[in-house]
Formats: C-alpha cells, structure tokens, sequence
C-alpha cells in the first residue's frame, strides 16, 4: 500500500568524490542560511538585557537566562484583555476550524476519488485552478460577502473558510485515490454497506496519513493567524496578533519579544516532527497529471 | 439508493438506448449520495472561491464604494489602471521581479535541497528536512531579519560591516529604497521552502530503484544524467504540483514585504500588486478599481501556472 521505499543500501551508481563534496559544501551553506536565524532568534531570547544592547553584537549568548520568559509572561498579565483569551481564541478557532476541514474534505475526496458521478471533473478542475491564485484576489469580495452575512467580528468569519481550502481537498483525493483499491470498495458495497458506511469505515482507515497532513496544514495556518480584516473587537483577537503586539512594543521588549516567538514558533515545529513521516506519505501521492 | 452502485454496473438498459440527458439524469439520481458528499465542501468553495473571482471580473466594470450602488463605467477601471496610475506600473514592474526572482530560485532549491537529501539514510534526512522545513511553519518568525538587519549599529549586520571596515555608518536597510527589495526576496526566499519541497522528497523516495540499476546498464554516467533522464521524468507529477505551489506562492508574499518594509514602503521600492489591491481595496474602499487590480493579478497568476506546466511537461524528453 504505502508507495515509499526506504532505501536500505546506499546506491553505489555513478558517483563520483568530486561531486559528493560539491553537494556537501552547497547543502552546508543553504542549511546555514536557513538554519542561522532560527538559531538566532533561540539565542536572542536567551540573552540578558546587557547583551541583548551589547556593542558590538554577539550572535551567541554568554550568560543564558530565562528571564525574558518570565518577562513575557508578565507583560501577559499586565494586558489589558486577559492573555488567556487570546490564546483561547486561536485554540478555539484552530480546532473547530481543523475538525471542519478534515470532515468537509474528506467527504467530498472521497465522492470524487471513488464514485463516478456526473459533474466530478469539472468540480476538481475547479479546485485544481484554485490552487494557481493565491487568497489576496479574492478578499475584497469576500470582506462583502461577510458583512452581508454579517460575519464580521465574529469567529465564523475565521472558521467557516477554512472549512474548504483548495489544498486540503487536492492532497486528500490524490491520496485516496492511490491508496484505496477499488475492489475493498466494491465488495463493501456488494454486501450491503451504505456509501456513507463503507466510507467511514473502510475509506477512512486506510488513508490515515492523509488526515493528519490535513489536520497539520490546517491547524498551521489557523495557529498562524494574526490580525484580521474580519475581527475588530479585541475580546476575540489572537495570540499570534498579542504577540505581533508585545513585537511592535520596540526596544525595552526586544527580550520578550524573542522569547514569544520562540513560543510561537515552537507549536507547529513539534507538531512537524511528531508527523513528519505521515506528511512525507501523503506527499507522495501528491502529484498533478497533466 | 447506494447499494445499486455496484449492482447497477450491469444496467438494465444499455446506454445506447437513452439519450446523453436521460443518462446523465439517471446517473445524477443513481449517485444521490455522492453529491450529499460533495455538497458541503463545494458550497463553501462556491461561495468563498469561486464566486468572488466571478464577482470581481463584474465589479472590475463598475464605480462602486460599498455604500452606492454600482454603476457601470466598462473599461475606465482599466484604462486608469494601465494609463494613469504611475504606482500601478512600479507595483507591476516589482511584483513580476520578485515572482521572476522567488519563484524559480525557491522551486529549484527545493528541488536541489530534497534531491541532495535523498540519499542521505532517513534519520538524518528527517533531521535536514526540518531544518529546511522550519522557517516555512513558524509563522512571524521572519521578523528576525528586522534585528539581524536593524537600522542601528545594534543590528547585526550593520555592526559586521562596520567592524570589517565596508561601512562606516550604519545602513537603515529596509528603510533604503536601494536595499529593500533585495532584502525582501532573501527573506522570501527564507520562507519559501514549503510544501512543494514536501512534496519533491516524496516524489524521488517514491522512484524505483531499478530504474537506476537499468539505466546504469544502458549507459548514464554520472548523477547529472540520472537526474535528467531517470528521476526527473518520472517525478513530473510531482515537479507540476510543486510548480503550482511555488508560483501561487511567489505571488503571496505581500505579508512579509509590509511586516519588513512597512506600507507603503520607501519610494514604493517594495510596493507590490497586492499592496496596490490592499490600498485600494481595503484602505481607500474603491471596491470597482480594486476589482480591476484583482483580476489582473488573478490573470497574471493563472497565466504564469499555464505558461510553466506547458514547459514542464518537455522535462526529459
């Protein structure tokens, strides 16, 4: 079933020294520059207030402290809308808008992967083109939409788009549609089991990778979610935009300033690590015909 | 209603017997619970993708600020866009350089970066991975190169080059209409490594590996010959998707350049087509001119991914 194949033996096929150390020297610089300021922002929210103003600049820090969490947290206290709230928020939205998804998603993949019904190509072709524009072409309309929904300034207007990304859907049918045989189907089908049944328990299972790649890109984005156009009141704005806030506070906060976004970014880090092997599987199926 | 999906393969009256409409009506009330299925989802979609692409190609036409009603003027949003809006044009002009730029470097880095990988034994390549991985999930943490860039000597390049003689007074990089862009795109380029580098390892774990053994017999020489003729061609579905990825995302940038650069940024130097929607859009409520802006964007975006899939389909051959 799974299409991967870990390689056991490293192939020995035209190789040559010159080249492996050519691909070592370039993979050591890109992962410098990649990897350089994640550490750097880890070494910044480590450092005491002296060498956070040192001159000149230390990129590492000689006397590592936790303070500046602790500061963090203080400052969190001191807000004028509880901290706990915000972060409330962002969990509240990240789960019930994750738990929409993979639902919506994964009904409607299974429908256009497995049943062949009039009207399926064309409502993926629709999804596949939505994948090649990116969000910012549609907010303007969708501000409209919302307020005649009178959406704004409220949750829903958060949870309920996220509800159906174009990349979910297209990761998920891709994968089901590789990774499910036919046959299983059809004799569920034969014996009786109703199409909803013979999703649920036999479609489902057998493309656990998938809804956990869902369920991480969705919570990613949704845990990424700053300041919106749609919210106002500050009761229900999100961590992501508290923190962007204690950032914007300048100079006396560049210490917890770096300490909250080593908080930020530690969620969907250890979140990556946890399911990295899952989103790798799913990937693989995640290729687009021509 | 379901359990005849199977049964009814062997359909009573041959399809020959109907006309296209009978048929098509026949199989719509057959897979009644298909279209339950996929309702939710592509009422959504409809509403929040599909119709405001539609309703901005109608509202392009018209004068409209939220509280009148529309009123049609046909092409003057985009005779003003194209003729008379001089910020347009800069916006144009950057956005195409900063695609031209994010888009093809961060496809071939991931590329690069998952092919150099590959080889590597899965522990450690899941280790890389993350590292490479990172920056692309962590949400603002890009706001890290506003103090590794900072405008004072605190920052730490500007304490670098003044310590090593290149500069003698710090440089306000992101403030300096020289600097800015450049700087963007590194950042951009920082941040870009995401899910069609995901995709690409997947993709060449997913090559056999008796395609190589074989094509070592029929006599491909070195890595550069393998990868040209073995591994990429059979990775295209994968080298389309991720196409797809990095070109919507080369053009999705425009949270960053404002997080780094401000908005507008100095001498509009940075200002790209979605800070031009932004500003009359979401700032100036100018919903017809917007409108216009957005389809333009909307095209450029469509056409690019057309434009590279035609390409990519020649990989190989």
């Amino acid at each position: 079933m799974a299409k991967l194949r870990t390689r056991k033996h490293k192939v020995v096929l035209n190789r040559s020294a010159g080249g492996d150390a050519g691909i070592a020297t370039l993979l050591v610089l890109m992962g410098a520059f990649m990897f350089l300021p994640m550490l750097y922002v880890v070494m910044q929210s480590l450092k005491p207030l002296d060498e956070l103003w040192m001159f000149p600049p230390r990129f590492y820090v000689i006397s590592p402290t936790l303070k500046n969490f602790g500061d963090l947290f203080k400052l969190m206290g001191d807000s004028w809308v509880p901290f706990s709230r915000y972060i409330f928020n962002t969990v509240f939205i990240s789960i019930l808008g994750t738990a929409g998804n993979l639902i919506l998603s994964s009904l409607a993949a299974y429908a256009l992967s497995k049943i062949k019904f009039p009207g399926r190509n064309w409502m993926f072709q629709m999804v596949v083109l939505s994948l090649m524009f990116h969000a910012t072409v549609t907010g303007i309309c969708n501000f409209i939409t919302m307020s005649t929904l009178h959406w704004v300034d409220t949750y829903l207007a958060i949870i309920i788009p996220s509800w159906c990304t174009s990349l979910g859907l297209y990761l998920m049918k891709q994968f089901m549609e590789s990774n499910i045989t036919d046959a299983v189907l059809e004799s569920a089908r034969l014996d009786g089991s109703t199409e909803f049944n013979t999703f649920l328990t036999i479609a489902m299972p057998m493309v656990k990778p998938a809804w956990l790649t869902l369920i991480i890109y969705c919570f990613q984005g949704l845990w990424n979610t700053g300041a919106s156009v749609y919210i106002q009141s500050e009761q229900l704005k999100t961590f992501n935009y508290a923190i962007g806030q204690i950032l914007a506070g300048g100079i006396q906060r560049a210490g917890a300033g770096a300490a909250s976004t080593v908080v930020m970014m530690l969620v969907p880090i250890t979140v990556f690590v946890i399911s990295q092997s899952n989103i790798i599987e799913t990937m693989g199926s995640s290729g687009m015909k021509d | 209603m379901s359990q005849n999906t199977a049964a009814e393969v062997k359909r009573p009256v041959s399809r020959k017997d109907m006309t296209k409409w009978q048929w098509t009506m026949k199989e719509i009330k057959r897979n009644k619970t298909a279209y339950l299925m996929v309702a939710p989802f592509m009422i959504l979609f409809f509403i929040f993708t599909v119709l405001p692409v539609g309703m901005s190609i109608v509202l392009s036409f018209t004068r409209f600020n939220l509280l009148e009603f529309p009123e049609f003027i046909f092409m003057d949003n985009y005779i003003r866009l194209f003729l008379d809006d001089d910020i347009f044009l800069i916006a144009c002009q950057n956005t195409l350089v900063f695609a031209a730029i994010t888009g093809p470097v961060s496809y071939l880095m991931s590329l690069f970066i998952a092919w150099f990988i590959n080889e590597l034994s899965p522990r450690i390549r899941a280790i890389v991975t993350l590292i490479f991985y990172a920056p692309s999930i962590s949400g603002s943490v890009y706001l890290i190169w506003s103090v590794l860039f900072s405008g004072d000597s605190y920052g730490y390049v500007n304490a670098w080059l003044m310590e090593l003689g290149f500069i003698t007074a710090p440089v306000l990089w992101f403030q300096n209409a020289e600097y800015v862009m450049g700087l963007c795109i590194v950042v951009a380029l920082w941040t870009s490594l995401g899910t069609s580098f995901l995709s690409f390892i997947a993709g060449l774990q997913g090559v056999d590996k008796s395609l190589y053994e074989a094509a070592a017999v029929d006599g491909i020489r070195n890595r550069w010959q393998e990868l040209w003729y073995v591994t990429l061609p059979t990775m295209r579905p994968q080298l389309m998707f991720g196409a797809v990825m990095s070109i919507t995302g080369s053009f999705g940038f425009g949270g960053v350049v404002t997080a780094l650069a401000g908005f507008p940024s100095v001498d509009y130097a940075a200002h790209t087509i979605m800070h031009h929607l932004e500003d009359y859009g979401g700032q100036r409520f100018e919903v017809g001119y917007s409108s216009a802006i957005a389809v333009v964007l909307f095209a450029i975006m469509v056409g690019a991914n057309m434009v590279i899939k035609k390409l990519l389909s020649k990989v190989g051959e």
